[in-house]
This record gives structure tokens, C-alpha cells and sequence, in this order.
């Protein structure tokens, strides 16, 4: 299984690239990482795949993260449970005939149409990385011009994240 | 009271605030307006100008380790505190606690490849604990405490703020903030919860050959007493890595000497056929495991170290403890049972009884000096009480062997980073601390010649450092690699030296030649004397090697032994 880390962080300038850089340096990989806001002002969080299995590498990856200065919490919540998603856009080569086909592909993976052109279509598909996965294997054969994914974005099931000091 | 300050003065108010009594510096440009008031200080701080930006930051470092208080450097923009890569490289390894203050172009030039310009905050950003570059004058106070604040706590380091020469001009009404530091994402660790000291205790009180790692962090958190305390009461050996030298005294019987790729063959062996070891503010670097898929193998280990992130980094421990060493020490003591570990302190004392029989200094054929004997000289010299600042090379493995230390704080060196050229800026630091004790740079004339030009500086601040430059006529440590591992190819490591006794007098400080054994304490007597720095150089035999040796790579007790004093004659 990845490494999911879910990082709280200061969201100051130069931030992402402390980050980025400590994986580079510990010759860490990253798989992906998003980053947006949190529910606290000043606080960025970030999702971080990583392609670390071991428990005790997993740990070092963990407290090295931790112990930046800008970095306030991060949770290793790759057997906890949680809500897992991920989006991708993908263009894909359809006119006319070809639209209902992919309309079709669409609607069996709950995603949907966000651009029509006369000779290509936009396809938005939320969900865990194997429904992209999948999606994106069905709509291959139409001819895909274009596709960007978000990454993977994670939030723990029931119980709130504890801030501070549980890292 | 508010008054109307400008960011230059707001630094200075606040250094003067953190207790700094010396900053090391060298002006330029984009820091003028900081070293400008200056001029307005005179006898609150005192500025030692450096020959180099290096040096300061050395310097800067050398002063902290000598007094456990955060090491001040400053200089320009660009060059400058490019100059002062190696230096925080040094002290990030170390755990070193020095704030640099670096010049800045202006906030409204920045990006735009000015005038001495570097992404200084970019630069260092690997090599720092943190590091700040100060857009708003109104953040300046607040971000020099955080600095010192994040240096001096926790696993100590380097912080750096860069500071553009705007924010350094600006005015505004100013008083010092008093709030209590705030760091949401930044707290020191503790102490040990009841899970691990139960834990430790279960594996200290059931050990039979258990040995005790004491590493930097015994001196950094000044746990010297404590570490005794339960190796006594369990009567359990320790050996020290180099920068745990003088956390343990010397003289003290159950003190093996230092571990590792130099160190005494016993405290390998003892390691590697512990069945647990105790590491104490340590990280396991290469240098002192060896190889780590056979390191120690049948033992368990107990972790206590201030950084989580050196838990379970090069070797899988059994307890790792990520805490305070002194406070998990203070918790754990009073649960230990007193042992005698007699059969396995026997053992060891009949490992060291070899060991000692190939001592090089038994080895007094011939009058040529042995680098080994002219650094046990400056240990006889001075008593042993001396603060030396040793380089990088094979004067500082002999340096580790033969210097006894007996105190805490009184051996300065480059362990992690190994930066040759760290000694004689960093004695020079270190001088402004230590005043009741002989500080000595040990060099080599390979180290010397990278920060030589710090020399005018000593002469001009009359720092009261004594100067022995160990001289072999190589960069030693190489060659001796050159010829155990490479069919003695000497390349690019046979090196020539400046008459270093013209070249002290004509930097103006007293020097002398020392090549006879007996010579060297009554030229120490000469140097002694004189108040101010003074340079020794020691020619040493050449083609003289530092055993025990572990290849790097190899086994931990898979060591080149010293030759056997009457058996195999020293090979020279």
C-alpha cells in the first residue's frame, strides 16, 4: 500500500518548496501531493502520496516532515480509514456520432461532461484512484488528447484529526 | 516606549536583547546599513572582522560550542553569504547553533538578477534548521527571536535570515514584541512516557554485555552527569562517537574511548558483540557503524535522541525514545539495578590490554616525530586542559586518540560535515568564550591552507590561540586511503607548505619549527608564554597512518590493526 500523509502547514510563502525539497534531499519519492486551504485561516493542508511501504521508513518520512518549523501536525493515515478521491479531466476526441458513446462511458462512472467542442468533449471523473484508473481505460479507444488529475485529496472517516503533538 | 527605529538598529537591539556579546562578520553592500550602527554600539557588542565569510560563520560556530550559546555571523548578499554555505553545512551536521544574517538586495530588485544577488533563503535551505527572509520591517523583531529561539531549542542548528537592504532602512515606530514565541509547527520534545521507561528498564536490568553509545547530544543537553550515573550503577562500558568526546571523562574506568572507524579496537569489538546497546544522543553515521547489515547484530537497542527523525533512520531499534536526554536519563536511573557485569568488563579489559601493547608511542625507534607523540605532547603541554579545536584529517583521529578529555565542551571539530579549514576560524570564535583555559588549534598542513588567511585576523583581535600545525607534507588522510586502497597511487596528495615560520612573521605572530621529540614541550613552554596567538609547526614523519582503521564499508570490528610493536615493525 502508498504512504498517505495528510500535512497541516503554515501557509506562508515557500512552504511547498521546503516540502518538496526535504523529499528531494532524503531521496524520498513523491507519488503526489495536493495542497489548498483548511478549515483554519493561515493553515494549508496537504494530501502526500508517497511510494514508501514500510512502517518504520514510512515513520521517518513522518518525523522528518514534522520537524520542519512550518509543518504544525502530519498523519500517517495510510491504514486508517478514509475518504480517498481524486478528479481528472480528460479530453477526449468525439464529434458529433461519437458524443453518446462517450456519454454513455460517462454515466456508468457518475462523471460528467464539463466541455462540449465539435470535435472534442471535456469528461470530469471524481473518485478513489482505480475508478480514474478505469475510466480512463474505457474512454482510451475514443482517442484521449489531454488528461490532468488532481492527485489524491484525503480526509480521515468519523473521528476528528487531533491537532498537535500526536505525530 | 515606542521609538522611531530603523531595521539596521531593530537587529542590533534585538542581538543585544539575546545576550550576543561578539558577532563575526565581514561588511559588504547590502548589509552596510546594519554594520553602520555599529559606529553607535561601541562597547556593547564587539565585531571581529574575518578574512572571509566562512570564517565568521566557523567562527560564529566554534564560539558556540565552546559556550553553548548561540554563535552569531553576518554578512553581505550574494558572494557573502554564498561564502557561508560550508560554514552552515558545518553546523547543521553538528547541531551547531548559529543565527547568519545576510544582506539582501532590495525587496523591489529581488528576482531581477541584481547587483551581487542570490536566492540566499533558496540556497540554504538544505543546510539550515530553518532559515527567513524578512520582506516587512514590521516582522524583523519578531523573526530574530524566532531564530534564536528555534537555534538554541530542540536538536540545535543553523537558522539564517536574509534581510534586503530596504527592509534594513526602513523606519518605524518600534518596541520590542515581549510575546511569548508562538511556533505552531515547532515543539521541542520532552521527556519519556512510562510505556518507554519501562521498556529501556526491562532491557538495561536484563542485559549481560550491554554498552553505552554517548554521543553530541550528551554534551548538548548536558546530561554528562546522568549518562555516569547509569553506567556506574549497572556498571556498563561507554564508548563516545568523536563529538561525545569529553561528554564522559577520559580517565574514567569505564570509558572505552571513542567508537568506530577509527576508534579503539575494543569499543568495536565490545559493539559488535553486545547484547544491548544504550544510544545516547547519537545518529549512528557511517563513521561509526560501518557496515549496517552486520552492525551489532545480536543486540537490542535503546534509542534516547531529541530528533524523531534519526529514530529508526540507519539502524531499527528496539526502543526509540524521542526526548530530552537528560530527562529520559533522570527518569530511568533510579529504576536500574546495580549489576557488575564482571565477566563482560573482563573481557573488554583484555581487549584493551592488546590494544594498548600496539600503541604507536611505544614505538620510539628513530628520532623522527610521530604526529601521534607531537599531539600527546600538547596533551602533556597542557595538562590535558585545554579547549583544542581540531581540523579534518589524521591529526584529528590522533587528536580523538590521544588527547585525554576530561571535560565537557573542550574538544571543538568538525565531526558530520568533516570540513577541513573549520579549526583556526573556529578557535578564533571559540577564544572569545573560553578565558580560563588554553585554547589549541590542532591542523594539518592540508586544513591549515584552506582558511590560513584567518591568521590576520587572529593577530588582529590578539586572540589568545595557540596554533600547531601538524605537517606531513601530504593531505594524510588520503594518502594513507591512497595506500591501503588504491596500490599507493599518491595522487594530487603530496602537498607543499608556505615556510610557516616567515609566514608567521609576516602576519605578525610569533612561530617556530618544532622536527625533534624533545622539543616539542619547551617550544609549547615559548608559546605558553606568549599572550596572543602563536603558530607551532610539527614536522612529522610522512608516511605515518591512524590505526585501528574500519574500511569504509566493512564490518565494524573487520579492523586494520596497528602492527604489533616487536613482530611487525611500524611500516614508515
Amino acid at each position: 500500500m502508498k504512504q498517505t500523509l495528510i500535512a497541516l502547514v503554515e501557509d506562508k510563502p515557500g512552504v511547498l518548496n521546503r516540502i518538496a525539497s526535504l523529499f528531494r534531499r532524503r531521496n524520498f519519492n513523491i507519488e503526489s501531493l495536493t495542497v489548498g486551504h483548511s478549515e483554519t485561516p493561515g493553515v494549508s493542508r496537504m494530501t502526500i502520496v508517497t511510494d514508501e511501504e514500510e512502517l518504520l521508513r514510512r515513520n521517518v518520512i513522518r518525523s522528518n516532515l514534522y520537524k520542519m518549523v512550518n509543518v504544525i501536525d502530519v498523519h500517517d493515515v495510510t491504514e486508517t480509514p478514509c475518504v480517498v478521491r481524486e478528479t481528472a479531466l480528460i479530453k477526449i476526441k468525439a464529434d458529433g456520432a461519437m458524443r453518446g458513446q462517450v456519454m454513455d462511458v460517462a454515466e456508468m462512472y457518475r462523471a460528467r461532461i464539463v466541455d462540449v467542442a465539435t470535435e472534442t468533449l471535456i469528461v470530469e471523473v471524481t473518485g478513489e484512484s482505480e475508478k480514474i484508473e478505469s475510466c480512463i481505460g474505457v474512454l482510451e479507444p475514443f482517442g484521449i488528447l489531454e488528461i490532468m488529475r488532481t492527485g489524491k485529496i484525503a480526509m480521515t472517516r468519523g473521528t476528528v484529526m487531533p491537532r498537535n503533538g500526536s505525530a | 516606549m515606542a521609538e522611531i527605529k530603523t531595521g539596521a538598529e531593530i537587529v542590533w537591539e534585538c542581538l543585544l536583547r539575546e545576550g550576543v556579546e561578539v558577532v563575526f562578520g565581514y561588511p559588504g553592500g547590502a548589509i552596510m546599513p546594519t554594520h553602520d550602527v555599529l559606529s553607535k554600539l561601541e562597547g556593547k557588542v564587539h565585531h571581529v572582522l574575518t578574512r572571509h565569510e566562512q570564517g565568521a560563520t566557523h567562527a560564529a560556530d566554534g564560539y558556540a560550542r565552546a559556550s553553548g550559546k548561540v554563535g552569531v555571523a553576518m554578512a553581505t548578499s550574494g558572494p557573502g553569504a554564498t561564502n557561508m554555505v560550508t560554514g552552515l553545512a558545518t553546523a547543521m551536521m553538528d547541531s551547531s547553533p548559529i543565527v547568519c544574517i545576510t544582506g539582501q538586495v532590495s525587496t523591489t530588485a529581488i528576482g531581477g538578477d541584481a547587483f551581487q544577488e542570490t536566492d540566499v533563503t533558496g540556497v540554504t535551505l538544505p543546510v539550515t534548521k530553518h532559515n527567513y527572509l524578512v520582506t516587512d520591517v514590521n516582522d524583523l523583531a519578531q523573526t530574530i527571536r524566532e531564530a534564536f529561539y528555534i537555534a538554541r531549542t530542540g536538536r540545535p542548528g543553523p537558522v539564517l535570515i536574509d534581510l534586503p537592504k530596504d527592509v534594513q532602512n526602513a523606519k518605524i515606530e518600534f518596541e520590542y514584541p515581549t510575546d511569548p514565541i508562538d511556533l505552531p509547527g515547532y515543539h521541542p520534545p520532552e521527556k519519556a512516557s512510562d510505556e518507554q521507561v519501562a521498556a529501556a528498564l526491562e532491557l538495561i536490568n536484563n542485559a549481560d554485555k550491554p554498552v553505552i553509545l554517548a554521543g553530541h547530544g550528551v554534551l548538548m543537553s548536558g546530561a554528562m552527569k546522568e549518562v555516569v550515573e547509569l553506567a556506574e550503577k549497572a556498571s556498563i562500558p561507554i564508548t563516545t562517537t568523536l563529538l561525545g568526546i569529553g561528554g564522559v571523562p577520559a580517565s574514567h574506568p569505564l570509558n572505552m574511548g571513542m567508537m568506530g572507524m577509527h576508534g579503539e579496537a575494543c569499543t568495536n569489538h565490545a559493539i559488535q558483540e553486545a547484547d544491548l546497546l544504550i544510544a545516547c544522543g547519537m545518529r549512528f553515521d557511517d563513521r561509526v557503524t560501518g557496515k549496517l547489515a552486520t552492525y551489532s547484530p545480536n543486540s537490542k537497542k535503546i534509542h534516547i535522541e531529541i530528533d524523531a527523525s534519526e529514530i529508526n533512520k540507519n539502524i531499527r531499534v528496539d526502543v526509540g525514545i524521542h526526548a530530552d536526554l537528560g530527562t529520559v536519563l533522570r527518569q530511568i536511573n533510579p529504576g536500574v539495578k546495580k549489576q557488575d557485569h564482571s565477566a563482560w568488563l573482563g573481557k573488554i579489559s583484555d581487549w584493551q590490554e592488546e590494544s594498548s601493547e600496539r600503541d604507536v608511542l611505544l614505538n620510539s625507534e628513530g628520532s623522527s616525530l610521530l604526529a601521534a607523540q607531537a599531539i600527546k605532547g600538547i596533551w602533556e603541554g597542557t595538562d590535558g586542559k585545554a579547549v583544542i579545536v581540531s581540523d579534518v584529517g589524521q591529526h584529528q583521529m590522533l587528536e580523538a586518540q590521544y588527547y585525554e578529555h576530561e571535560d565537557p565542551d573542550t574538544l571543538v571539530t568538525s565531526g558530520g560535515l568533516g570540513t577541513m579549514g573549520f579549526s583556526l576560524p573556529a578557535a578564533i570564535g571559540a577564544s572569545f568564550h573560553v578565558k580560563d583555559r588554553e585554547v589549541w588549534v590542532i591542523a594539518g598542513d592540508g586544513s591549515i591552507q584552506m582558511t590560513i588567511t584567518e591568521l590576520a585576523t587572529a593577530v588582529q583581535e590578539n586572540a589568545n590561540i595557540k596554533i600547531a600545525i601538524i605537517n606531513n607534507g601530504y593531505l594524510g588522510m588520503v594518502r594513507q586511503w591512497q595506500q591501503l586502497f588504491f596500490d599507493a597511487r599518491y595522487v594530487e596528495t603530496p602537498i607543499t607548505s608556505p615556510d610557516y615560520v616567515k609566514l608567521a612573521e609576516a602576519y605578525g605572530l610569533p612561530g617556530y619549527r618544532v622536527d625533534k621529540r624533545e622539543d616539542v614541550i619547551p617550544t609549547m613552554r615559548k608559546a605558553q608564554e606568549h599572550q596572543g596567538p602563536v603558530l607551532i609547526e610539527f614536522v612529522v614523519e610522512q608516511h605515518d597512518m591512524v590505526y585501528p582503521m574500519v574500511p569504509a564499508g566493512a564490518d565494524l570490528d573487520a579492523m586494520i590493526r596497528r602492527p604489533h610493536q616487536e613482530s611487525e615493525k611500524l611500516e614508515l
